[in-house]
């Protein structure tokens, strides 16, 4: 689905990304994963366009990435920290992000489109929450299907999460009147929004309460089942052992290892993911029972 | 897409608090001088100084201000199909056009239910064109320097220079030029430095408008006779648009290789 090759990226003097070659599998959650400074974001956001590469290539779906903004419609993006602006309603940046999304794919008939959009605005709301409750009632979960393959659907946005979260009590509140966690909800909600091919999510549950945390895991693993290819960055390695197939070790810009999860387990000989990724490194933090210190 | 970006822009921007302040700091401020018995034309005379010192600060420092805050929002829109272009006139536009919007209108309102002459319209529809123009280049260098440093502290600071750079330092090298250079006939260098700086050019451009050059002495004279002509007109407002295309270009050029 994803293909990076001999990817380079300088900041300065700093090597952020060193000849990284990676491939992601379609259909799968792929847990890129890395100390701090790793390269993790920087790879991210190359794919996602939004840092212009040194060297290298990269293509989803076949679609190289050069600049070109079309390949972004089949992404969905759910960033680290959402910031929207500031005085805008929930409502208003759903909308906004609809609307947007709208005049993409409408860009070549943009003044017939703009007509409609004028006319319809005032009931955009109201559909908005008439196709949430069609897609609530449907079922999400229907077999797996072939690897990538993303079965079609009638084009109406996916409002599940939004009702499961119960974003309707907040819907006419101003972003910056909005909790952390009330903020990370609309964040997924957006990536969620139009069932993308890719998913992209940047330490997804930080912020959220056990339940919602519950809610969004499930979301994203019914995705999973529904064909999506899912890139994922997490500190908390049970919930990537919980979510994720495949994990992409990066070490200071480049790749140390690339295994799946089971192979790791089995490869070290621990049970949990964290235990496995610390012996795979060599640096198993024994705990010095007179001190209390990591050695 | 540019429309749609900007019709977002500007909802949040007209019901952002400091916008309002804005508006009411232009609107209380030309009412009052109204009050104090000027007539339109000694109104916008007063209100040139004000207009000269406060719009490049506040422009320079709420586009900067603005863009380091929406640094995570335009990251967003760029995972969307929006192409940078697009995202930048949209976020360019969307500071630029409500700043424009606020100050045309709290400087003009007053002489709207003040009945104004016709002549004092026509120095208030120059304040507002230079101010709109001033309003205009200061975004613009905030956008390009909140683009050029992404440590904001840094890009604030180095916005508060160049205004202070413009409207003071600037006056004081001229200043320090002519006493240094007293023997020489220098109209025209002075001219052409005060060409090189945008509320210089302002100045002029409303001065002569005025009807007040007289104030300035022999330079004034000089001025009168270039700028007054149609020539110097043209040039003097070529120069303005010169200052308004190099910092949105380089800004735009900025902005299309940019890593988020």
């Amino acid at each position: 689905m994803i293909q990076v090759s001999k990817l380079n990226k300088n900041y300065g003097t700093v090597q952020a990304l060193s000849s990284v070659d990676v491939e992601i599998e379609p259909g799968r959650i792929t847990a890129v994963l890395g100390p701090n400074g790793a390269g993790k974001t920087t790879l991210i956001k190359s794919i996602l366009g939004l840092v212009k590469p040194d060297s290298g290539v990269i293509t989803v779906d076949g679609i190289r990435v050069n600049g070109e903004s079309r390949y972004r419609e089949m992404i969905g993006y759910m960033p680290q920290l959402a910031r929207y602006p500031e005085n805008l309603t929930v409502t208003e940046i759903v909308d906004m992000i609809r609307d947007i999304r709208k005049s993409a794919s409408t860009s070549e008939g943009r003044s017939a489109s703009t007509r409609t959009d004028s006319h319809n605005s005032k009931n955009r709301t109201a559909d908005k929450f008439h196709a949430g409750e069609k897609s609530a009632g449907r079922p999400e979960n229907n077999g797996k299907p072939a690897e990538g393959q993303v079965p079609a659907h009638d084009g109406s946005p996916d409002l599940e999460i939004w009702e499961r979260f119960g974003l309707d009590s907040e819907k006419d509140k101003a972003f910056r009147t909005l909790s952390g966690g009330n903020r990370q909800k609309v964040s997924a909600v957006l990536a969620f929004l139009f069932r993308p091919r890719v998913l992209f999510l940047d330490e997804p549950t930080t912020g959220l309460d056990p339940v919602s945390s519950s809610i969004l895991k499930d979301k994203i693993l019914a995705e999973r089942d529904r064909g999506t290819t899912i890139v994922l960055t997490s500190h908390i390695m049970s919930e990537v052992q919980e979510l994720a197939e495949q994990v992409v070790y990066l070490l200071e810009g480049e790749i140390y290892f690339e295994r799946t999860v089971a192979e790791l387990l089995e490869e070290t000989g621990q049970s949990t993911l964290e235990r496995a990724i610390a012996v795979k490194l060599g640096r198993q933090p024994k705990v010095t029972a007179e001190t209390g210190a990591t050695s | 897409m540019i429309l749609k970006i900007l019709k977002y822009q500007l909802r949040d921007v007209f019901r952002s608090r400091w916008i309002i302040a804005y508006v009411l700091f232009f609107l209380v401020l030309t009412d009052v001088l109204f009050r104090f018995g000027g007539d339109g034309l000694r109104v916008a005379t007063s209100m040139m100084n004000i207009v000269l010192i406060v719009i490049p600060l506040s422009s320079i420092i709420l586009g900067a201000f603005y863009l380091y805050n929406a640094r995570e929002y335009m990251e967003l829109l760029l995972c969307h199909p929006v192409k940078r272009h697009q995202l930048f006139w949209g976020m360019f536009l969307g500071l630029a056009l409500p700043l424009v919007a606020a100050f045309a209108g709290g400087v003009m309102l007053p002489y709207l239910y003040n009945a104004a002459s016709a002549e004092a319209w026509q120095s208030a529809l120059m304040l507002v064109f230079t101010g709109s123009m001033l309003t205009v280049i200061f975004v613009a260098l905030a956008y390009y320097l909140a683009l050029r440093f992404d440590d904001r502290i840094k890009g604030l600071g180095l916005a508060l220079v160049i205004c202070l750079f413009f409207t003071i330092i600037y006056d004081g090298i001229i200043l320090f030029v002519i006493y240094m250079f007293s023997s020489y006939p220098l109209e025209k260098p002075v001219l052409v430095m005060s060409l090189l700086n945008p509320i210089d050019l302002g100045r002029i451009l409303l001065l002569l408008q005025f009807d007040i050059s007289a104030l300035m002495g022999l330079t004034g004279a000089v001025f009168r006779e270039f700028f007054g002509t149609p020539l110097g007109m043209t040039v003097s407002v070529a120069s303005l648009l010169i200052w308004l295309t190099v910092p949105v270009t380089a800004g735009f050029r900025r902005f299309l290789v940019k890593d988020f």
